[in-house]
């Protein structure tokens, strides 16, 4: 919120241009608006953004000097994690800050739901954002190792911006970045505590959780990287700023992952927007909300529902990881959610017993019911295997997979009924939700 | 050569009966393990059979011990049930019997504080059964006159072939698993619907 | 002394032996993994559960507190 720290910054860095850039893009505050979005995304779509830029819009990222003194700022601030739980980020931080001894920080950038693209955005057109938070967070926390975990082939934006930041000392704790499998569960926390450890990016078994016992015995504080990019704001501009968007129960602002028969595209929006705002229920059958851990809901929703979970909980639905699809009238529903539960089958760990044979069992059903005429058990099988996974495995994959089941078993009720009779109403076979092509099949596709 | 007191054969008597008792402990490892069952009997007593015969061969091994030392013909140390070579009369064969049963009691004493033991090193531990058994035999046949002839010799020969059919039979179960991540591509696979008019699915119960 | 049976899945390879030793509060499903009671264990079951707990080829039941 002061100028002069900006100005030293640009000043160590030798170089005039940018001094001038500063002096004239901003010649005042630089704090945002508090009515404003986009508030992670740049101002300017497109444009790469670099150290410079980033520091003459937000300034150096405000340390406090020990420990503590940020979890207060977050708390009265309600910031909530983005990776998919909304977990309050505060409580996290404090039971980390809490333990005593070494203490470990990752920011998630394994964005490993095929239809969320906000992660992979965010570390491309604002890294900065993510990097600061993510050293604010530390310094909160007292930790002593930070890490930056990702896919492969992961932005090499992200990379540059390390570099940049350490020439001018910017990071206080030096940052290890980590590969992680391109699995659907290698971001789940104890998978990805695992992996970092050298193991496979598959789930352990809670208790106890990562923030008690995670990276080598350490507590570790796992957070989604767009929740590190607000937590960098809520450090420079105060809980205030962050609840002028958003509602009094969820407050700020989201990326979200929208997906129609045009585009696809990743979003910011306040939450608590109304849906009809992201995205325009003529065409579309149904609408997933959430993600393939989601719910699918009828279209009908669409002009009564705003994004966040207060609302989206009375329909059994969730935020989640911010994806939202809907789906065009010509696609067959069932095809389509059968392709992902066979994705989702593939993707099981593998070390539960109920997931492991409830979840390729589904996919088989839900496959026969995209068929044609199928048999009448299958319906109530693919029930009774839902409700036999749910709770029953050391992470949420079943439970997630069951929920969408069962979520699209009511959308597309009307249309099993035209499958059993040999018929379909769709027109158009192309696939519309989003999958990578190939399955894991050996222990080395999890490392 | 051998004495003729009560203490001998006490001491002959009680180790068959222990080379016996830890063939059965092997074997219905070996069925725990796999979750095999015994005819008529609940999937309880294999566990319970198993534990309790393996403390059952403890006792025995004890008797066999105490008796051996107290008969006098021959000095055995009391120590050389435990450490090995320590005694002067057959000092490789009482050896042998001696590490067999360090690897018992290891097995057992782990077995016990199992909650508080890291996994991987409870198991470790216990795979040295594999170890444990052939030592103990060679113990058996190499101390013992009786085992070395008549009807004594087929009865260990018959313990020896019981557990290398069983070991056997474990190896090859074990290189039939699947290894965890294939697992699941294997029952997709097996449920993957067939042909255009919907699946006839096997009903199989597969368990890992 | 508020004891809740708890199973860890990953450990549990569905030998069943828990199900045979307290059926009333552990059923096993069409798979052969334990279904378990989610209350509390009552206390006139409490040895059985422990006895269950302790017969567990892999240590995968647990007695939890609250």
């Amino acid at each position: 919120m002061t100028m002069a720290p900006v100005n030293e910054t640009v000043n160590e860095a030798g170089n005039e241009t940018a001094h001038e850039t500063v002096n004239e893009a901003t010649g005042g505050a630089i704090r945002p608006s508090a009515a404003g979005l986009p508030r992670l995304l740049p101002l300017i779509p497109g444009v790469p953004e670099d150290l410079r830029g980033h520091l003459a819009r937000y300034g150096r990222p405000p340390y406090r000097g020990g420990p503590g003194h940020l979890i207060q700022a977050v708390e009265q601030a309600g910031l909530t994690g983005r990776g998919g739980a909304a977990f309050p980020v505060h409580r996290k931080l404090a039971i980390v800050a809490r333990a005593r001894g070494r203490k470990v920080i990752v920011a998630n950038g394994a964005e490993s739901e095929p239809a969320s693209h906000k992660d992979a955005l965010l570390l491309r057109a604002a890294p900065n954002l993510v990097l600061d938070g993510l050293q604010l967070a530390a310094e909160a926390i007292g930790a002593s190792e930070a890490y930056l975990y990702l896919h492969p082939g992961a932005s090499p934006e992200v990379l540059r911006a390390l570099n940049q930041r350490a020439a001018v000392g910017l990071d206080w704790l030096g940052v290890t970045i980590a590969e992680a499998p391109p699995r659907f569960l290698a971001g789940q926390e104890s998978a990805l505590v695992n992996r970092l450890g050298g193991g496979p990016a598959v789930p352990t078994f809670v208790p106890p959780r990562v923030t008690e016992r995670g990276l080598g015995g350490a507590p570790t504080l796992v957070q989604n990287v767009e929740t590190l990019a607000h937590l960098a704001l809520i450090a420079r501009y105060g809980p205030r700023w962050f609840r002028a968007l958003g509602t009094a129960r969820e407050p700020g602002s989201m990326l979200a992952t929208v997906h129609t028969s045009d585009i696809s595209q990743v979003v910011e929006a306040e939450i608590g927007a109304p849906l009809r705002t992201l995205v325009n229920p003529e065409g579309a059958q149904a609408v997933l909300v959430g993600g393939y851990h989601g719910t699918w809901l009828p279209v009908g929703t669409v002009s009564t529902l705003t994004l966040g979970n207060q609302a989206l909980s009375q329909h059994g639905a969730a935020v989640g990881a911010g994806v939202i699809a809907a789906l065009p009238a010509d696609r067959c529903g069932l095809a389509e959610a059968a392709r992902v539960v066979r994705y989702l089958a593939a993707e099981s760990a593998g070390q539960c017993g109920p997931c492991l044979n409830g979840l390729p069992r589904m996919a088989a059903a839900l496959a026969e019911l995209a068929g044609q005429g199928h048999r009448r058990q299958v319906r109530a099988d693919l029930e009774r295997w839902a409700g036999l996974v749910t709770g029953r495995g050391a992470c949420n994959h079943p439970d997630g997979t069951a929920r969408f089941v069962r979520s699209a078993l009511t959308v597309f009720a009307p249309e099993i009924g035209r499958h059993a009779r040999g018929h379909c109403s769709a027109t158009n076979r192309r696939p519309f939700l989003p999958l990578p092509d190939s399955m894991p099949i050996s222990e080395e596709d999890w490392i | 050569m051998g004495g003729t007191t009560a203490f001998w054969y006490a001491s002959r008597a009680t180790g068959i009966v222990a080379l016996l008792l830890l063939t059965a402990v092997l074997v219905l490892g070996i069925l725990v393990n796999r979750q095999g069952r015994l005819p008529g009997l609940p999937r309880f007593a294999v566990t319970s059979l198993h534990r309790n015969i393996s403390l059952l061969a403890v006792a025995f091994i004890a008797v066999h011990v105490l008796t051996a030392v107290l008969d006098t013909y021959v000095r055995i140390p009391l120590v050389s049930g435990v450490i090995p070579f320590a005694s002067g009369y057959e000092r490789l064969w009482l050896g042998l019997g001696a590490i067999s049963f360090d690897l018992m009691l290891a097995m057992i004493i782990t077995s016990l504080i199992r909650g508080h033991l890291n996994r991987i090193l409870w198991r470790a531990i216990h795979l040295l059964a594999y170890l444990c058994w052939p030592v103990a035999f060679a113990h058996s046949i190499g101390s013992s006159r009786d085992l070395q002839h008549g009807w004594m010799l087929d009865l260990a020969v018959a313990c020896a072939l019981v557990v290398v059919a069983a070991a056997g039979w474990r190896l090859a179960s074990a290189a039939r698993q699947l290894p965890r991540a294939a697992r699941v591509a294997a029952i997709l696979a097996q449920h993957a619907p067939h042909g255009p008019h919907g699946s006839r699915q096997a009903h199989e119960r597969i368990s890992r | 002394m508020a004891d809740t049976l708890r199973v860890n899945p990953i450990n549990c390879s569905g030998h069943g032996v828990c199900a045979e030793l307290l059926p009333e509060l552990v059923a096993l499903d069409e798979w052969g993994y334990p279904i378990l009671d989610p209350h509390p264990v009552p206390p006139s079951l409490d040895l059985e559960a422990r006895r269950a707990v302790a017969a567990c080829p892999t240590l995968a039941l647990k007695l939890a507190r609250q």
